[in-house]
């Protein structure tokens, strides 16, 4: 009897790339879900525009380049980008602003580098600082969790806010607030207090109200990663440990004038960050030793920008910093070959 | 005997192997069956890492059990012997499972169905004999390792001069998740193991034996601790490791036994270690205590291609579709036939290859069970095949290097320490198949490093003719000199006779043309 050959190893483990992406998208759900019940429509409309725009987008720049189309967005890692961005922007951003970053994230940021796998920057924080730095004004406006404005839009309304701009009668105000984090810094510039400020009602038991939860399920999603051994532990843990502790550091110095530690890690997109997008694989380093480096550099340096720096959350800045310096933590991180001896 | 005859603690840990579901209860759920005599044995010349053999008989010869086939001068070789009675029909060259899936020199023996032996004298007190002559006898016997490697046995049982060996592991921990020859042979004959582990000892002068077992082999273990008491064979301890691939691997088990590392590019033996399979322990008590050279292996034959999977022994040269038969057939799915495990096998285009010595499993596969291989996708550089990665490689980096052609940094990022054990190609989720851009890049390296040699034997070849003629010419001009001297420093009246020869010489010449003209 004939048989057919091929090369060892004759099995694969079910942990490919396509079900990869796909295991991060459901793991983001419970997430997700917090901040459409907290922010309403807008997170949703925000999700479907960015992912429509990065899947043509990333169809488009593919046919430019003469690359295979489907089998491409088949791996969904634009998805993942997609997503991730939708989720990181204010939920009644304008359709053209989320539709400028993704677009960015998706042509610049990833596939003029080459595509998937040969950009050195995480695509969505990319796409995130590129409309920071552009719309300031836009991407601060943030709108306040139901349970504090007691509004709730409708889905009409958001749309119409999205698509069209048009306010709902009462105006702007009632519905936008600023985040937690935005408000600890303007609030301490006006020389208040932390335990003041927090009096606010935007305040929830550790970080904002509805950030915190949504904080709790990126933690629970971000377990599951780590369970299904798609990302490993070592990212994330560095991240908030590192974070913990210079926050504790100086909460213990001062606790006047500096949050909590467990306010740093629940509010803003620390869980999310430390989860889902330091642990993207083709911006982070690849050993085991070298993540940890990474990641404590992402914890201390958003811990630093959100401090002293010029911006509320410093997430994105400190991913894209670390993205830079990943391949010569890289460098220095390489494993000792088995047999080597140890000096 | 010491108190603790088992040791599960404080062992030691190698980087990344991954854990595979348990694979094992299928195929030990029947003994271990004797496949009956085939009516064809085809014996390939060279089973073993070394030189081939060459066939001692000829076409025509009538040969008994255990009769010498084919042997070689070299220290690292295995001979071949006749594994039942019949009569030599052919030498010639005949396909053997090999992963080129090349045709390779071959006995065949038509066998009688008698299984005559020829004359044997047993050892039976092996420990009043000279251990340079067991080594022989055990190297006379065609053991090699029965691991997998299929490496002369008797040359790891001499130490060499200067290396003291003070541990030996036996590996009773299977190479690969489908295979479990190894631990049915322990259940079935460990004491006859453990005489092997005691003639290994001997040889190598050693006190302390350690058995490497795995945790999922409780049937094998106990096996064994009923044989060490039954025994009394002192100083072994049976050590519990936990199932992990590639434990059964010989540098991963000595690190996980001893938490000592085989040096790069060294031997175990330099750390005062020496490593041998059940399976060759088993076949070296049989060569010495009964005087039987290897002549058949017990081989794990499974898959769900298979019907009735089950461990098997049979001679070397049996056809596997007679071993397929036997366990029942094929089903009607299976798609790929593989020697070895899934991880570490390679797959073969007929199943009318022979058994050979290195041959440990036979495995049938199904579409859903050896999936074929994906379409690979760009490298995301997630750093999981450096995770599994039991030689602490940098997969990622090997791969990058092998692609672009760069073999020089290839090999400074230790390619040549790959083990090729599969578990970086199992886990990436790219698909990309890492290893065998491992296999192309080492087979790259090793062709340039022939070439390599051919051109600096051709060179050396070259710059010792130029030496040589250098030489000549100098040899010339120094007789022409000479000459000159000599002209110059005789008399006048030599030079006349000197052109009186000449003139002579010349005559003489045209005299002879002349005659030959005429006739
Ligand atoms: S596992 Fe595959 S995709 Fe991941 S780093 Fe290794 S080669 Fe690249
Ligand atoms: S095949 Fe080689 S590189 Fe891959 S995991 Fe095994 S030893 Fe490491």
């Amino acid at each position: 009897m004939r048989f057919n050959t091929a090369t060892s190893p004759h099995d694969h483990s079910q942990n490919k790339l396509d079900r990869l992406m796909l295991h991060v998208v459901l793991a983001l759900l419970p997430g997700t879900a917090a901040l459409y019940w907290y922010f309403g429509w807008g997170v949703l409309i925000n999700i479907v525009i960015a992912v429509a725009v990065a899947w043509i987008s990333e169809a488009f720049i593919l046919l430019i380049r003469q690359r295979p189309v489907f089998t491409t967005l088949k791996d969904n890692s634009a998805l993942v980008t997609a997503w991730l961005l939708a989720i990181a922007l204010p939920p009644l951003a304008p359709w053209w602003l989320t539709a400028l970053g993704v677009s960015f994230a998706i042509v610049f940021a990833k596939q003029l580098y080459g595509g998937l796998g040969y950009n050195p920057f995480n695509p969505a924080m990319i796409g995130y600082v590129v409309l920071l730095i552009s719309f300031p004004l836009e991407m601060t406006q943030w709108l306040a969790p139901v349970s504090v404005s007691g509004e709730s839009l409708s889905l009409q309304q958001t749309m119409q806010i999205i698509f069209f701009h048009q306010l709902p009668v009462d105006g702007w105000d009632a519905l936008s607030g600023a985040t937690p984090l935005d408000k600890i810094k303007t609030e301490l510039a006006l020389l208040k207090t932390i335990p003041e400020i927090k009096t606010d009602p935007l305040f929830g038991y550790l970080g904002g109200r509805g950030w915190e939860w949504a904080g709790f399920c990126y933690l629970l999603g971000g377990l599951y990663l780590i369970y299904k051994k798609i990302i490993s532990w070592h990212t994330p843990v560095a991240v908030l440990s590192s974070m913990l502790f210079i926050a504790f550091v100086f909460y213990l110095f001062d606790s006047e004038h500096y949050a909590s530690p467990l306010f740093h890690i629940f509010a803003g997109g620390a869980l999310l960050g430390a989860f889902f997008i330091a642990t993207d694989p083709v911006s982070s380093c690849t050993s085991s030793r070298g993540k940890l480096f990474y990641g404590a550099g992402i914890g201390v340096l958003t811990y630093v920008i959100r401090t002293w720096g010029g911006y509320p959350d410093g997430i994105a800045f400190a991913v894209l910093l670390m993205n830079m310096s990943a391949p010569f933590i890289d460098y220095y991180t390489k494993p000792r070959v088995y047999g080597l001896s140890k000096q | 005997m010491s108190k603790q005859l088992t040791i599960n603690r404080g062992l030691h840990r190698f980087n990344g192997g991954i854990h595979f579901a348990d694979e094992h209860a299928e195929s030990t759920r029947h003994v271990i069956a004797s496949l009956p005599i085939p009516d064809k044995l085809i014996l390939p010349l060279k089973q073993h890492i070394g030189e081939t053999c060459k066939p001692v008989v000829s076409v025509g010869d009538q040969v008994l059990k255990g009769q010498l086939l084919a042997e070689s001068e070299n220290y690292i070789s295995a001979p071949i012997h006749a594994p039942t009675s019949g009569i030599i029909i052919a030498i010639a060259d005949h396909e053997v499972p090999h992963p080129s899936g090349l045709t390779a020199p071959c006995i065949v023996i038509k066998t009688d169905g008698e299984d005559r032996w020829c004359e044997r004298e047993p050892i039976p007190d092996y420990r009043s004999m000279d251990r340079s002559h067991l080594r022989n006898l055990i190297r006379n016997a065609g053991i090699v390792g029965l691991g997998g490697a299929a490496f002369p046995s008797s040359v790891k049982l001499n130490p060499g001069p200067g290396r003291t060996i003070n541990t030996l592991i036996v590996n009773a921990a299977e190479c690969e998740p489908y295979i479990n020859c190894d631990d049915m042979l322990i259940r079935e004959r460990a004491v006859e193991i453990l005489h092997g582990v005691d003639i290994a000892r001997y040889c190598l002068k050693v006190k302390q034996c350690k058995i490497g077992i795995e945790d999922n082999m409780p049937d094998a273990h106990a096996a064994l601790q009923k044989a060490i008491k039954e025994t009394g064979i002192e100083d072994i301890k049976l050590v519990v490791v936990p199932t992990r691939y590639p434990t059964g691997g010989e540098k991963q088990l000595i690190k996980v036994i001893t938490g000592l590392e085989v040096p790069k590019d060294g031997l175990p033996a330099d750390i005062g270690i020496v490593c041998h399979n059940v399976g060759t322990l088993y076949a070296i008590a049989r060569a010495i205590l009964h005087n039987e050279p290897l002549l058949s292996r017990v081989v794990t034959v499974t898959g769900k291609g298979i019907k009735q999977p089950r461990n098997v022994e049979a001679f070397f040269g049996t056809p596997l579709s007679e071993l397929a038969k036997f366990c029942g057939g094929y089903t009607h799915d299976v798609s790929r036939l593989l020697m070895g495990g899934h991880m570490m096998g390679f797959a073969l285009h007929s199943d009318e290859l022979p058994l050979v010595k290195a041959a440990n499993c036979l495995l049938a596969g199904t579409p859903d069970e050896l999936p074929e291989p994906g379409k690979p996708k760009p490298c995301i550089r997630c750093g999981m095949c450096e995770q599994v990665c039991p030689a602490n490689l940098l997969p990622q980096q090997l791969y990058w290097y092998a692609k672009a052609k760069e073999f020089d940094k290839t090999e400074e990022f230790n390619l040549f320490d790959c083990i090729e054990c599969g578990c970086c190609a199992y886990v990436c989720p790219s698909e990309i198949p890492l290893v065998q851009y491992y296999r192309y890049a080492k087979a790259e390296i090793a062709t340039k490093v022939r070439k390599r040699e051919k051109s600096d034997i051709a060179r050396q070849r070259f710059e010792f003719r130029k030496v040589r003629l250098e030489r000549e010419q100098q040899e010339k001009a120094e007789q022409m000199q000479k000459r000159k001297e000599a002209l110059r420093g005789s008399d006048d009246n030599s030079k006349q006779a000197a052109i009186q020869a000449a003139l002579e010489r010349v005559k003489a010449k045209k005299e002879e043309r002349a005659k030959t003209q005429t006739e």
